[in-house]
């Protein structure tokens, strides 16, 4: 029921919104009532149990075995609390709109509702269904909101988006075929249940995981279709930048660690050097793309784009180490990225540029910006303390202890040496932008730029005390995620 | 309990009786025919739950050539609930028609505008219970016969006499076709009723003399259905045409059109040339619908190339024999289009129907836009609507088929799709708009809109009902596989 209302309050709010209740008002207390309503989820969480928590189910096709089931396991958990932590954020974050206030409102809340219901679902049809409900309000979001040249932004990320999603649906499709007719169901636990039963034969589950490799791929930006995001997030005014960059983007990873890799084993297995070589493109490739970047947005575009590497690494390594790695870093990625972009837009709503050649300086004028910003590049580069550097260890060791040899070389060990060196790029890129815009002289344009509103204080502690408390008790997460995973990934491979 | 064929005399005894009134008042408001002719279509629908069951098919006799399975009841519900939304649309049409049709009096012509329709739904129904080719070519020249005078009906329009003519001439050599193949299939097995000429052809008859009726079949069906290469019509008629009669045109016939080309099909399955040559036709029209739909300005021509391209994902279901999947596309089809013309014709009478006549729309009429976007989200396909459902079924049944070429260009196409679809509600929410003007809804067509919006997206989440209504099909057909 707790779910039902999870999924629900935010649509009903956003109703309310275009009927005519305040907008802001009501939109900040549908999203304290999901963060409220998520909490109490996380901790009555039974974290011994195997199985799914929370579960409510509405039959809705006999004949195929449609059911509109909602549930929790341990990593849909983690994902449903990042979903309203970062949707509370970006909706306080929200200043003032310029133009239909209401329906951008009633957005942001469609696109937090697209992703907790896909999160929250247990049936592979509403997974699919939830996650395409945010599309039209992205598309409306940066056309009529966004900034630079948001309808091409817009075009991009919305066609890109698509024709992921119709890649992913036919493998979805070939999924639920591929087990024998007495099994065949779109419930996740019956099609776990028949995969680990060995019921979806060798070539048909390496045909299906491509598909669901591309499909997915698509969504999370995965190289080389990873060109929508940076331009699609620059654009997007900053809360839906948040929420895309923070949420819904990790409906790929999700999805890879949900179905894919538990599902079709022998097509991960098949498919792991072609994920390996893309995913160092994402790290090693992007990541230098990401220093060349002379723009702020751009900067932080890239370098979301590039940190999905690493969650691919630890999906990749498929052992229980790295797998609860890449759910942990799923969550402190969307956190510190939130972060980010929510400062940048509240430099380029003060400033009006978000050129790193024409910013510089604003420590001095901005010291709340400055301080969250520090603790967001931070965390994104990785530091102790925060829960990225605590994900990506885990992540780092997890490949490190896949032991598969290709043709000799045990690739994934070569691949973690590689992307080691993410973390030196990814500093150096963080540490260059913070440079050229806090620190340094400050142009004469910037003498009016006004610091942040202090009302600002909570959403930002909100964040970074969410990543400082997994960062130092990272445990609460694993002690939730190891059930989860550990029937389905082995501890040592 | 009523008998299946009582139906069609109903609809036809009704068009008779709205053409007497309409020729002895004069004076009175020529819309209270509309009415008429809405509410005894109604009565007609209703009357279709109470249907005694079909007689099993005869060797001779009314049912050798009629039937009334679940398909054909099927669709002959789907073609009154379509002539009712028509006739809706076309109250709001009356103005235009008034403006374009010569005659003494001030309401000349509105009353053959509401009953032609009426004539083409009794067509409509035969064509979906004819299991004979004589039955076949009969009722659809009676659906083509009334559509002659429909799309020319506002012939003061230079455009729309383009249209008229342009139909007559094309339809009138498709069927000159399908003749020409009936008597060839005639020729090669001796017999016009489709169950014994699957007989003959299973039992090896002649099977090249028929194959070549069969194109020749499929040329003259291709022309209704606006299937590559048969669709170059389309586009010009779909814009010269009244607008109610192009969303007739574009749902009416072409569902008709599909009925009688899965019922001709069953039999000539049992030769694999067919398959062949319809995923040949079936790929050449999602490419050519989709492609063709991008660079579209005008509404109404988007509209008629995103008709073509329906038809293409139609016809993977059909190559997949997937009675059901094609029934609830249909029924997505339907609702989607009417809305999106239900939403042209009241924008079109206040500004143009340009895309560009869109921009702004969100703030002049939200209803009106949002009503908008329901309906190319779910003719672009998007979740928890019925046009999603639609696609979701041909996919399934293309998988199960193992049509890899059908899969790869239908998930193209749909890119594609998303992108025109989406210039729609780029311009309504987006753009500014010219003129800040409200757009006034009447209120019936208020009532219509919010009906096909709620069926659209209760459809796109609980799809049971038509599945049901469809089911007994489910079996026949898998048998006949």
């Amino acid at each position: 029921m707790i779910l039902l209302f999870l999924v629900f309050c935010p649509i009903i709010a956003a109703v309310a919104i275009l009927l005519g209740t305040p907008a802001r008002g009501t939109a900040l207390g549908s999203a304290g009532l999901m963060l409220l309503a998520a909490l109490l989820v996380f901790f009555g969480f039974q974290s011994g149990d195997t199985g799914f928590a929370f579960v409510t189910s509405l039959p809705i096709s006999a004949e195929w075995r449609l059911n509109f089931t909602l549930g929790l396991d341990g990593l849909s958990l983690i994902m449903v609390l990042l979903t309203s932590i970062v949707t509370l954020a970006a909706v306080w974050f929200t200043g003032e709109v310029s133009k239909q206030e209401r329906a951008f409102y009633a957005c942001l809340l469609f696109i937090a509702a697209g992703a907790i219901g896909a999160f929250a679902s247990l049936d592979l049809f509403f997974f699919y269904a939830f996650h395409e409900l945010a599309l039209i309000p992205t598309f409306l979001l940066i056309g009529i909101w966004g900034s630079g040249d948001r309808h091409a932004a817009a075009w991009k990320i919305t066609i890109y988006l698509a024709t992921g999603s119709f890649i992913l649906l036919l493998g979805l499709l070939m999924l639920y075929r591929s087990v024998p007719e007495a099994a065949r169901s779109f419930d996740l636990r019956a099609l776990q249940t028949a995969a680990s039963a060995g019921q979806i034969a060798p070539d048909a589950q390496q045909q299906i995981y491509l598909l669901l490799l591309i499909g997915f791929g698509i969504l999370i930006s995965l190289f080389p279709f990873h060109t929508w995001a940076p331009q699609a997030y620059a654009s997007a005014p900053a809360p839906a930048a948040m929420l895309h960059a923070g949420v819904l983007k990790k409906f790929g990873l999700y999805g890879l660690l949900r179905i894919a890799v538990p599902m079709l084993p022998e097509g991960s297995r098949h498919w792991a050097w072609l994920l390996i070589v893309l995913l160092l493109g994402n790290i090693i490739y992007v990541g230098l793309a990401t220093i060349a970047q002379k723009r702020l947005d751009w900067m932080l575009g890239y370098s979301s784009v590039m940190h999905m590497g690493y969650i691919f690494l630890g999906i990749a390594s498929a052992n229980l180490l790295g797998t609860t790695g890449a759910a942990i870093l799923m969550f402190a990625h969307g956190l510190s990225i939130a972060l980010l972009f929510a400062i940048s837009g509240q430099v380029r709503d003060r400033t009006g540029t978000l050129r790193l050649d024409e910013l510089g300086g604003l420590g001095r004028i901005m010291p709340l910006a400055s301080f969250a910003f520090g603790l967001g590049a931070f965390a994104s580069i990785g530091l102790p303390g925060f829960a990225n550097f605590a994900a990506e260890v885990m992540v780092f060791f997890g490949a490190f202890r896949n032991g598969a040899d290709l043709a000799g070389v045990h690739i994934y060990q070569v691949t973690t040496l590689l992307a080691l060196w993410g973390v030196v790029i990814s500093a150096v890129y963080m540490l260059r932008a913070y440079r050229a815009t806090f620190m340094g002289t400050r142009p004469d344009g910037l003498a009016t730029a006004v610091d942040i509103s202090p009302g600002l204080r909570l959403p930002i502690a909100l964040l970074v005390g969410a990543l400082l408390w997994i960062g130092f008790f990272p445990q609460a997460l694993v002690q939730v995620l190891t059930p989860t995973f550990a029937p389905t990934f082995s501890e040592t491979k | 309990m009523i008998g299946a064929p009582m139906l069609e005399i109903a609809v036809v005894a009704l068009g008779l009786l709205v053409l007497l009134i309409e020729a002895f008042t004069e004076r009175t408001d020529k819309r209270a025919v509309a009415w008429i002719g809405m509410s005894g279509l109604a009565a007609v629908l209703v009357a279709s739950f109470f249907l005694a069951p079909s007689p099993p098919p005869t060797t001779n006799g009314f049912w050798s050539f009629y039937t009334a399975d679940s398909l054909a009841v099927f669709f002959k519900r789907f073609a009154l609930v379509t002539t009712i939304l028509v006739l809706i649309m076309m109250i709001d049409y009356a103005p235009i028609v008034r403006q374009t049709v010569h005659g003494a009096t001030k309401q000349a012509g509105l009353g053959e505008f509401f009953a032609l329709p009426l004539f083409t739904c009794a067509g409509l129904m035969w064509m979906a219970s004819a299991t004979d080719f004589v039955m076949i070519f009969v009722s659809l020249e009676v659906v083509t016969m009334s559509f002659y005078a429909l799309v020319a009906f506002t012939r003061r329009n230079p455009v729309t006499l383009e249209a008229g003519v342009k139909y007559l001439i094309l339809s009138a050599l498709s069927t000159g076709f399908l003749v020409y193949g009936i008597t060839w299939i005639f020729g090669a097995t001796g017999e016009t009723n489709l169950a014994r000429i699957g007989d003959v052809l299973r039992d090896g008859g002649e099977q090249v003399p028929a194959l070549f009726g069969m194109a020749l079949v499929l040329v003259a069906l291709g022309f209704k259905i606006a299937a590559v290469p048969f669709q170059i019509w389309v586009p010009d008629v779909y814009q010269g045409a009244p607008t109610p009669v192009t969303a007739y045109l574009s749902v009416g016939s072409k569902a008709a059109g599909f009925v009688v080309l899965l019922r001709v099909l069953e039999p000539f399955f049992v030769l694999p040339q067919t398959e062949r040559l319809l995923v040949w036709v079936a790929a050449l029209t999602l490419i050519y619908g989709n492609l063709a739909a991008l660079p579209q300005t005008n509404l109404k021509r988007l509209l008629a190339y995103s008709s073509i391209a329906h038809a293409g994902y139609l016809l993977v279901g059909v190559v997949c024999l997937a009675g059901p999947a094609v029934g609830y596309y249909f029924v997505a089809y339907l609702l989607m289009t009417i809305l999106s013309f239900a939403v042209l014709i009241v924008v079109a009478s206040q500004s143009g129907d340009r895309i560009e006549d869109f921009n702004g729309l969100s703030r002049r009429s939200p209803f009106l836009s949002f009503a908008m976007l329901v309906a190319m989200g779910s003719l672009a396909g998007l979740p928890f609507t019925a046009g999603f459902l639609g696609k979701f079924f041909i996919f399934d049944a293309a998988i199960r088929q193992h049509q890899t070429m059908l899969l790869v260009i239908g998930v193209i196409t749909v890119a594609c799709g998303f992108y025109y679809y989406f210039k729609v509600i780029r311009a309504m929410y987006w753009e500014r708009g010219s003129s800040d003007s409200t757009v006034p809804v009447s209120a019936l067509t208020r009532y219509t809109i919010v009906a096909l919006i709620a069926a659209i997206l209760m459809l796109g989440v609980y799809p049971q009902p038509i599945l049901n209504a469809l089911r007994p099909q489910t079996a026949a057909l898998s048998a006949t596989r």
